[in-house]
């Protein structure tokens, strides 16, 4: 330390305002995290925009509160979270003209369509996981697949989108037999005639492949040899080892990549957009158009105005909250199940 | 007096092709073979689609006109698009890296583990978690809504912004891995003969970390490039070009490619759809390339 002494003033100085700029630089990830769920909740509870929260300026939200019981003002503009309450999340009606908004059907959509698309991916996904990490296929060749799922990955969703939009015809000819044959249930209810929840599912199912892969695949490679062998040793099949050693190993990955992918299933936007159909009645059939939160938000808000768009910020609020939620459940479970390998 | 006790043979000891393990484990040797097919099944056919439709719209002309009005069919471009992402992702990255280089150096070599680093590495996390959309409705709320920039509302300034909050994690994150890989022999060398802690991180530590820093940004920018969410409402759409003669270049709606394939995409005119089919092509010839060269990045760095 007492070389510290000796240096130029000049040079510590440097060294101080590098290392206080670095802090206000990370902490600008934070304030950024802050003003984003700030700005989406103000939005939610007022109308009107962020600088009506300067005092001098004449739309103030302090000076609508001061003079609250004046009748020619009114008072504060309230905004979606006052005027709906929690009945805002079980009202299925989504009316501009009657300005009557319920995020039923979006939330349905949301859940619905992340729900199906895990239950295909997970297998999906898990498997070639699996499969990349045994000896069926030479490491060359494996590492080249593994290389393809990972360019999925980055494959941007609009073009996704688009693609799906060209093999619509595609996708009714596998639907309409399960409507014709299975139409007394209630999932497959309505005849597939357009773009629909079952298409937008489908297409996140390409989209959280190679996420589950991917994360599945690297914990599973993080195994121990010896853990194999041994459970080669008394006499395992490969199967037996994979099932009862090597996925119990790896689950704390494989159930992470899992929350990982179903908070991007749950905010997908554009792919999911361009192909669910867009609409906001409500309707249990996975072959009727329908609407996610995410595809509300890219298709109602350019044209929303007044307590819509607070309304469009109140489900953006829920939709945060959700992925928000699923993320740190993600992370809590990836720290608990993590088994530790020296 | 027992006499039902099967003899041990040499031949129990062969493998039973028949024995229900053995049935099972062929069974689902098939299964993940067939689960691996159709993973790759989607990439592949999704890519030789794209190559397909979107390559046979590449004309000399994509990258000097501009789009036709709805309805004709000349000119067939989109040189205001490509332009537009270039100009919308490069300032993206001018704003995103210096903030997310310099947060990771923070977590990395000063705050390491304390309580300061922790609650930054969860915000990192929760940031990287947020919907895409919702960035875009962030930056509405603060930038667009508000006219907080010279009063202009929408604009490529905007757009920019979002998609710097949307890579701002990704950068962060690999800088923080990266600077953990450089052994700590190289500080301890550097800082005992006299370099100061400035000297050290930006001369020693940084150079040492600059390809897996390299490779998490050429990712962060690819994944940008290819965004739609954030911009619809931040930079929006033009069909002109970027106008630098009124000063509003960077301060007016501005035309991306991806956004272009959504908005030509939905669009029920032949020439909008091939245009939407020839952005889809550029963005995913650029993103490979991108890949492609982040994995040189990374056996760069392993070398």
């Amino acid at each position: 330390m007492f070389t510290n002494k000796k240096r130029p003033w000049t040079e510590k100085l440097v060294d101080r305002a590098f290392i206080r700029m670095t802090a206000i630089l990370a902490s600008v990830v934070s304030l950024t995290v802050f003003g984003i769920f700030f700005t989406v909740g103000f939005q939610a509870v007022f109308q009107g925009d962020l600088s009506s929260l300067l005092p001098w300026n004449p739309d103030s939200i302090w000076q609508g509160i001061a003079a609250w019981n004046d009748e020619e003002t009114f008072g504060v503009r309230w905004g979606a979270i006052p005027h709906f309450g929690l009945g805002f999340l079980a009202n299925s009606s989504w009316n501009p003209v009657r300005n009557d908004y319920g995020a039923l059907t979006p939330i349905y959509g949301t859940l619905m369509t992340s729900a199906l698309a895990l239950l295909l991916a997970v297998p999906l996904g898990v498997g070639t996981a699996v499969f990349l990490t045994e000896d069926f296929l030479p490491q060359k060749l494996r590492a080249t697949i593994g290389f393809m799922v990972e360019l999925l990955a980055a494959i941007p969703s609009v073009v996704l989108g688009l693609w799906a939009m060209a093999m619509l015809n595609g996708f009714l000819a596998v639907f309409t037999p399960l409507h014709t044959h299975l139409g007394w249930l209630p999932f497959f209810g309505t005849e597939p005639g357009g773009p629909n929840l079952a298409m937008a599912s489908l297409i996140l199912v390409v989209m959280l492949l190679p996420i589950i892969t991917a994360v599945s695949r690297d914990s599973l490679n993080q195994v121990p040899m010896e853990l194999r062998q041994g459970a080669y040793a008394v006499g395992a099949t490969r199967w037996t080892s994979i099932f009862q050693v090597q996925i119990p190993a790896a689950i704390s990955g494989i159930v992470g990549g899992t929350m990982l992918a179903l908070g991007r299933a749950l905010g997908e936007t554009m792919a999911v957009t361009m192909i669910i159909g867009n609409s906001t009645n409500l309707s249990v059939s996975w072959f009727s158009p329908s609407s996610t939160i995410a595809s509300l938000l890219a298709n109602q808000f350019g044209e929303a105005d007044d307590i819509q768009v607070s309304a469009l910020y109140y489900a953006a609020l829920v939709l945060m909250i959700l992925t928000f939620l699923v993320n740190i459940c993600a992370q809590i479970v990836v720290k608990r199940l993590a088994l530790k390998y020296d | 007096m027992i006499a039902t006790q099967h003899p041990l043979t040499a031949s129990s000891l062969n493998y039973n092709p028949w024995a229900p393990r053995n049935v099972w484990n062929r069974a689902m040797n098939l299964l993940v073979g067939l689960f691996s097919f159709m993973a790759v099944l989607p990439l592949v056919v999704v890519i030789l689609y794209v190559l397909y439709k979107g390559g046979g719209a590449i004309t000399p002309a994509i990258f000097t006109e501009l789009p036709p009005p709805p309805g004709l069919s000349e000119p067939m471009g989109m040189g205001n698009a490509i332009i537009g992402t270039a100009m919308v992702t490069g300032v993206a990255a001018l704003v995103a890296i210096p903030i997310g280089v310099g947060g990771g150096i923070h977590l990395a070599e000063v705050a390491r583990n304390g309580w300061f680093a922790q609650s930054i590495r969860f915000g990192v996390n929760v940031l990287a978690g947020v919907p895409s959309i919702i960035c875009g409705l962030f930056i509405y709320a603060l930038v667009v809504n508000t006219r907080i920039l010279w009063g202009e509302s929408f604009s490529a300034m905007a757009g920019s912004l979002a998609l710097a909050v949307l890579m701002l994690p990704t950068i962060v994150k690999t800088t923080d891995e990266g600077f953990k890989l450089v052994s700590q022999e190289l500080r301890m060398g550097s800082l005992g003969i006299g370099a100061s802690r400035f000297v050290t991180i930006t001369r020693v530590v940084l150079p040492a970390a600059i390809s897996p820093i390299a490779t998490g940004v050429v990712l962060g920018i690819a994944r940008a490039a290819g965004e739609t969410a954030p911009l619809i409402f931040t930079a929006l759409f033009s069909p002109f070009w970027p106008d630098w003669s009124s000063g509003l270049g960077l301060l007016a709606p501005t035309a991306t490619m991806s956004v272009q394939i959504y908005n030509f995409g939905i669009m029920p005119f032949a020439p909008q759809v091939q245009l939407a089919w020839a952005a889809s092509f550029i963005l995913v010839v650029m993103i490979l390339a991108a890949n492609l060269l982040a994995r040189w990045l990374a056996r760069f760095s392993a070398s």
